[in-house]
């Protein structure tokens, strides 16, 4: 059982991992090194003259973005590990785990560990004015908590009760509120703070539901050997 | 089947289904949260892109 859990995590995680980092270096790196020409002070824009929207920004630096292949790799392996878990809980009570349904899984992974928390704690450029960070944590941990049990409660809940329960611990966090920094000090253009943050959840959208189908078609694959061995 | 052995593959099937999830919270946590600043810096672009709060 553990052994099927954590070879199609592994495989899963690692395959959407990689594509996930790749997607993120081809589309959301150049954007965080444009905003950190504007962190370290190199651009200033607002400054008197106008400032071309394309500088040049520094390639691929092998240390630096291999380091973010493997923590990314790493990052979806822990989703993977997380949802295969539960896909095996939800296999026992009955229902269908595989690529089609995985998808599904995917976008609520999205939903519990990405959007849910970044609705309110937007992906951030380098520079923006956040507040302290352990409370930021605090407030990002308690909403994935709080948006995953809502996504099990409207998958397999079954009963307004369980839907009503579920709205409440996704609007909770929101209504409640995100730690907010005291005073504005980003020295980033809103409009690379903009693309920042679209980039970001485009890129965790598709790489989540790549990773629930992934890990719908290990699980199903893992399942059919293991009886066919049996 | 009787009730003591559906319990005890119960029991069986919960064990490895916990371990991986603490598993996989324990490494999120790692590469997600963990101040230390080796970790901070190996880690710093994915934080900023996958929306992990960072610094």
């Amino acid at each position: 059982m553990f052994s099927r859990i954590l070879t199609s995590a592994l495989f899963a995680g690692a395959a959407a991992g990689l594509i996930a980092a790749l997607l993120q270096l081809v589309f959301v790196q150049p954007v965080l090194l444009h905003a950190e020409l504007y962190e370290s002070g190199e651009l200033v824009h607002f400054g008197g003259e106008a400032i071309s929207a394309h500088p040049e920004l520094p390639g691929f630096n092998a240390m630096r973005d291999g380091l973010s292949i493997v923590f990314t790799m790493l990052t979806y392996t822990g989703y993977a590990l997380v949802m295969v878990a539960l896909m095996s809980m939800a296999e026992r009570q009955g229902h269908a785990v595989n690529a089609r349904s995985g998808l599904l899984w995917g976008l609520a992974g999205f939903i519990t560990f990405h959007f849910a928390p970044g609705l309110s704690l937007a992906p951030e450029v380098p520079g923006v004015a956040a507040a302290d960070v352990a409370v930021r944590q605090i407030w990002w941990t308690a909403t994935v908590a709080a948006a995953g049990i809502a996504m099990w409660l409207i998958a397999f809940g079954g009963n307004l009760v369980s839907y009503l329960i579920a709205a409440a611990l996704l609007l909770a966090p929101h209504l409640i509120g995100a730690p907010e920094p005291d005073s504005f000090s980003g020295p980033v253009p809103t409009e690379i703070g903009a693309l920042f943050a679209a980039r970001a959840f485009g890129i965790g959208m598709a790489a989540w539901v790549l990773l629930g189908t992934f890990a719908g078609y290990f699980w199903q694959s893992e399942s059919a050997r293991a009886e066919a061995a049996a | 089947m009787t009730t003591k052995t559906i319990k005890a593959s119960a029991a069986g099937t919960f064990a490895p289904v916990l371990f991986a999830v603490v598993l996989g919270l324990g490494v999120i946590t790692l590469t997600g949260h963990v101040q230390a600043s080796a970790l901070h810096d190996a880690a710093h672009d994915v934080r900023h892109a996958t929306g992990f709060p960072c610094h």
